[in-house]
């Protein structure tokens, strides 16, 4: 008994993926690659995909499913972090923007587009209940599309985001110059033996965690969460089901915005225009291997599949490219191959109790 | 020269995982009768009229025993196409016609004249065309038997209930070789002279020598049209009478009698303490639980039972009045206005609810006990939260010490606080809807079937939880199921709904004729 329901908690798939995680780690010392490096850029990528993935949880919990749409928190957090590098600019000499400062503005200034954005988005969620998933792709999709219009006629001045000639932002703008690129990721970072351990970025990760747990403890949280987990329970309770819906999608919109900004700050560059297109399928991949469904979630599930996935993600492409030199784009295909099989999966496992 | 009986049903018996539903019914149907079939919620009318028609519960559960004839020839029904084959028809209760269809498409669906083509000749009969024109005349045929002026050419949608009725009804009398035709429950949805004009026509199809079973619980309709009456309770075949022999208030005795034991319980009339619990006007709109203009006094400290058939609408006034379903009316908790349609409300007046669905409603299944104990306290009024301006945590500890002492207290059977709902029996899970009301220190507890789907130890269990509350804490209970022997048990006073209204308001001790009556839509005469 014991046994088959440990079995069942760590269902078929997990146990795969994981094995699948393992063997790749074999793989990767038998080859005799760079363990270090591999070690230190599987934590940065673990980081800078954390509150990402954390983003699926509210909206999960609220009961709107894996949120397929955070490409609009996305495009929030992108706008924040064009806004304030506008502003650094166009106060140049006046006022001195630290990195530190610059980032908090940032993300001060892609809050009330994330709020706004949020409660729309989640007003349609409440009018489209059962087919949340398929609006949210869209919705994400179409926000994408609007938002390329958006970057060409924002009257952007900034030389670092403006095309010299013509009008519009550039695709990719460089965080470098302001002292932003890996802001997070240096603060405190040390080293071990050749690991560097990116100690300000796993700490911000982790201090989100922890305000999303003790969020799911207050009132709101548990309101939150029996909303999502059965609504007329919900509702014979006096909760307004479909107001914690809309507190849901908030939150994970603001921290899909946010998470862009922490993202970027690691990559060292701000990606518009298509960017953000695919990013909402990595972070819904992640956490439904962590062994979330699409109407249950918990912070351990965040964590266990942040750690599998982007582990797999970053261990895997020269894995398969040691494999097969010759066709270097083997690591990508098979990544993509796990990111959308594992939603695949996820999804027909949906309905099942 | 004697007639042969049609239909002859022997000792049928039929048991559910254990359960006997059905105990040795033995059923004798002549041409031309009109043979009426009474009982409750429960009493086996169903199950009874599933075997005759083969239908694949029966089979699947371990079938049944006894035998069934037709004509005198021993015959197995397998399936509800073998049973259309021996000519055994059925209207049923929910309309089974494609809205978009005419009638007359309706009442030949699947039977189709048809009509030979080029292409079919060619390339079989699949390609064969309706003949629309035959198919009109047979409808037309079928419905000047029930001698109604439907419009055959009308499409089903939009027709009122009564039509869609006889619709269904012609449907069975223009199969050839009907012998049998079995009515369940045909008026519950028709209007009165709808109801009539049915009646008549059951007349008439018995008057061309098809046998008819009627299945209802209206006593008086009964009455009207039968020859002869079986009563069923429990899964037990009381009496099979003549009409002329009975009457409706044998009949009523008959459908509702139990052996009582009414020792137990003296409970204490309340009349004279004050009205707690004010409902006027009340309407719900529950599906299939609606109530029309209901209005009922609770008196603080009693038990008030409210009790009726299913379907009938005694489920949708708490439900109603808990703002789970629209509801409209006046409902007043100790004399102050009761917001309808807004559960918090009815939360902050001080009613709590045991919801008849309760793992749909009730329970958060996948959450611990000690969470669904606390759920409805935190989220209707906050306790069980410390609160600092916006933020708020939930504070564990009370939580756990409140789950720990109502589970030693009701004896809920566990693992621990933690433990997930899910896991409990159902006896336990109720048990846990209890201490989650009783948490929220109601001044009302509003009940809904407080026994439905719990085992029989743990029936009385509940029942008895429910009786102290009241007797040591003189909490006013408002007790709602289809269990009328239960009713009785715990109540002090016994509100029969029918047809969405209070039909009469009975003590625990009235004789059961006059449950029986009430529950049949009829008006106690004096003398009952």
């Amino acid at each position: 008994m014991k046994a088959k329901g440990i079995l069942k908690d760590m269902d078929l798939a997990r146990l795969i993926i994981a094995a699948f995680f393992v063997l790749l780690c074999v793989a990767a010392i038998a080859l005799k690659l760079n363990a270090a490096e591999l070690i230190t850029s599987s934590l940065t990528r673990m980081g800078m995909w954390g509150v990402l993935v954390l983003a699926m949880l509210p909206a999960i919990l609220a009961g709107t499913g894996p949120n397929f749409g955070v490409s609009l928190g996305i495009v929030c957090g992108l706008l924040g972090g064009l806004l304030a590098l506008e502003l650094a600019y166009r106060l140049e000499g006046a006022v001195y923007f630290s990195p530190w400062a610059l980032f908090l503005t940032a993300m001060i200034f892609s809050l009330p587009f994330a709020l706004l954005m949020g409660i729309g988005y989640g007003w349609i969620l409440n009018r489209v209940k059962g087919s949340e998933m398929m609006i949210a792709t869209y919705v994400g999709f179409s926000i994408v599309s609007i938002m390329k219009l958006a970057w060409v006629f924002l009257p952007f001045k900034s030389p670092e985001m403006a095309w010299p000639i013509g009008r519009g932002v550039r695709v990719q703008i460089a965080l470098e110059n302001r002292g932003l690129a890996q802001l997070l990721n240096n603060f405190l970072a040390f080293r071990i033996g050749a690991v560097t351990i990116p100690t300000g970025l796993l700490l911000t990760v982790a201090l989100a965690l922890f305000l999303m747990w003790l969020f799911l403890r207050s009132r709101t949280g548990m309101a939150l969460a029996a909303a999502g987990s059965n609504p007329r329970f919900a509702e014979a309770c006096g909760i307004n089901v479909d107001r914690q819906r809309i507190v849901g999608t908030v939150l994970s919109t603001v921290l899909g915005a946010w998470g862009i900004l922490i993202y970027s700050q690691s990559y060292g560059f701000l990606q518009l225009y298509e960017g953000p297109m695919f990013m909402p399928f990595v972070a819904v991949a992640a956490i439904l291997i962590g062994g979330a469904s699409v109407k249950k979630a918990t912070i351990a599930h965040v964590v266990i599949g942040t750690v599998l996935f982007l582990g797999i993600q970053v261990v895997a492409v020269p894995v398969a490219n040691a494999f097969t030199a010759e066709w270097s784009s083997m690591g990508e295909i098979s990544r993509k191959i796990i990111q959308n099989g594992v939603i695949l999966y996820a999804l027909t496992q949906a309905g099942g109790e | 020269m004697a007639v042969e009986p049609v239909l002859r049903m022997k000792g049928i018996s039929k048991s559910y995982y254990g359960t006997k539903v059905l105990d040795n019914i033995n059923l004798t149907l002549m041409p031309g009768e009109v043979h009426g079939i009474v009982g409750e919620n429960g009493a086996g009318k169903s199950t009874l009229m599933n075997i005759l028609f083969g239908m694949s519960v029966i089979h699947s559960t371990g079938g049944f025993e006894g035998s069934i004839e037709i004509d005198g020839q021993p015959v197995e029904i397998r399936s509800p196409l073998q049973a259309m084959s021996l000519g055994i028809g059925m209207v049923h209760q929910e309309f089974m016609l494609l809205p978009s269809y005419s009638v007359a498409e309706n009442i030949k669906l699947n039977r189709e004249v048809l009509r030979p083509t080029l292409a079919s000749r060619i390339f079989g009969p699949r390609l064969q065309s309706l003949d629309y024109s035959r198919m009109y005349a047979d409808a037309r045929k079928a419905l000047q038997r029930l001698n109604i002026g439907i419009d055959e050419y009308a499409t089903i949608a939009g027709l009122p209930v009564g039509y869609m009725q006889f619709t269904e009804i012609a449907r069975e009398l223009d199969k050839e070789h009907l012998r049998i035709l079995v009515f369940d429950e045909p008026t519950a949805v028709l209007a009165e002279s709808e109801a009539e004009h049915l009646l008549r026509a059951i007349k008439e199809i018995a008057a061309s020598g098809i046998a008819v079973l009627f299945i209802t619980h209206r006593l008086s309709e009964i009455m009207e049209v039968c020859d002869n009456i079986t009563v069923l309770r429990d899964g037990r075949q009381v009496v099979t009478k003549a009409r002329k022999d009975t009457n409706v208030i044998e009949l009523a005795e008959l459908m509702v009698g139990r052996s009582m034991d009414f020792r137990a319980h003296k409970r204490k009339e309340s009349h004279n303490s004050r009205p707690i619990l004010e409902i006027r006007g009340l309407s719900v709109d529950m599906p299939g639980e609606r109530v029309r203009r209901v209005d009922l006094t609770v008196y603080e400290g009693e038990i008030l039972g409210i009790g009726g058939l299913a379907g009938q609408g005694k489920i949708g006034i708490a439900n109603g009045i808990m703002g789970l379903y629209p509801a409209a009316g006046e409902v007043r908790v100790a004399g102050t206005l009761l917001e309808l349609n807004n559960p918090k409300a009815a939360i902050a007046a001080g009613l709590a609810f045991m919801s008849e669905d309760r793992r749909g409603v009730g329970l958060l299944l996948d959450s611990s006990i000690e969470l669904n104990i606390a759920s409805g306290a935190m989220f209707g009024t906050g306790r069980f939260v410390k609160t600092w301006g916006p933020f708020s945590q939930v504070d564990q500890e009370a939580v756990r010490a409140n789950a720990e002492k109502y589970i030693s207290e009701l004896d809920i059977r566990c693992t621990g606080p933690q433990q997930a709902v899910r896991q409990l029996s159902g006896g336990n899970q109720q048990k846990v809807c209890i201490a989650r009301a009783l948490t929220m220190n109601p001044k009302i507890l509003l009940v809904s079937e407080p026994t439905r789907g719990i085992d029989v130890g743990a029936k009385q269990l509940v029942l008895d939880t429910l009786r102290r509350l009241n007797d040591e804490l003189g909490m006013t209970i408002v007790v709602t199921s289809s269990e009328l022997a239960e009713l009785r048990s715990i109540c002090t006073r016994i509100a029969i709904v029918t047809d969405g209204r209070v039909a009469g308001i009975l003590r625990p001790d009235d004789p059961d004729a006059k449950f029986g009556l009430l529950m049949a839509g009829q008006p106690i005469s004096k003398g009952a």
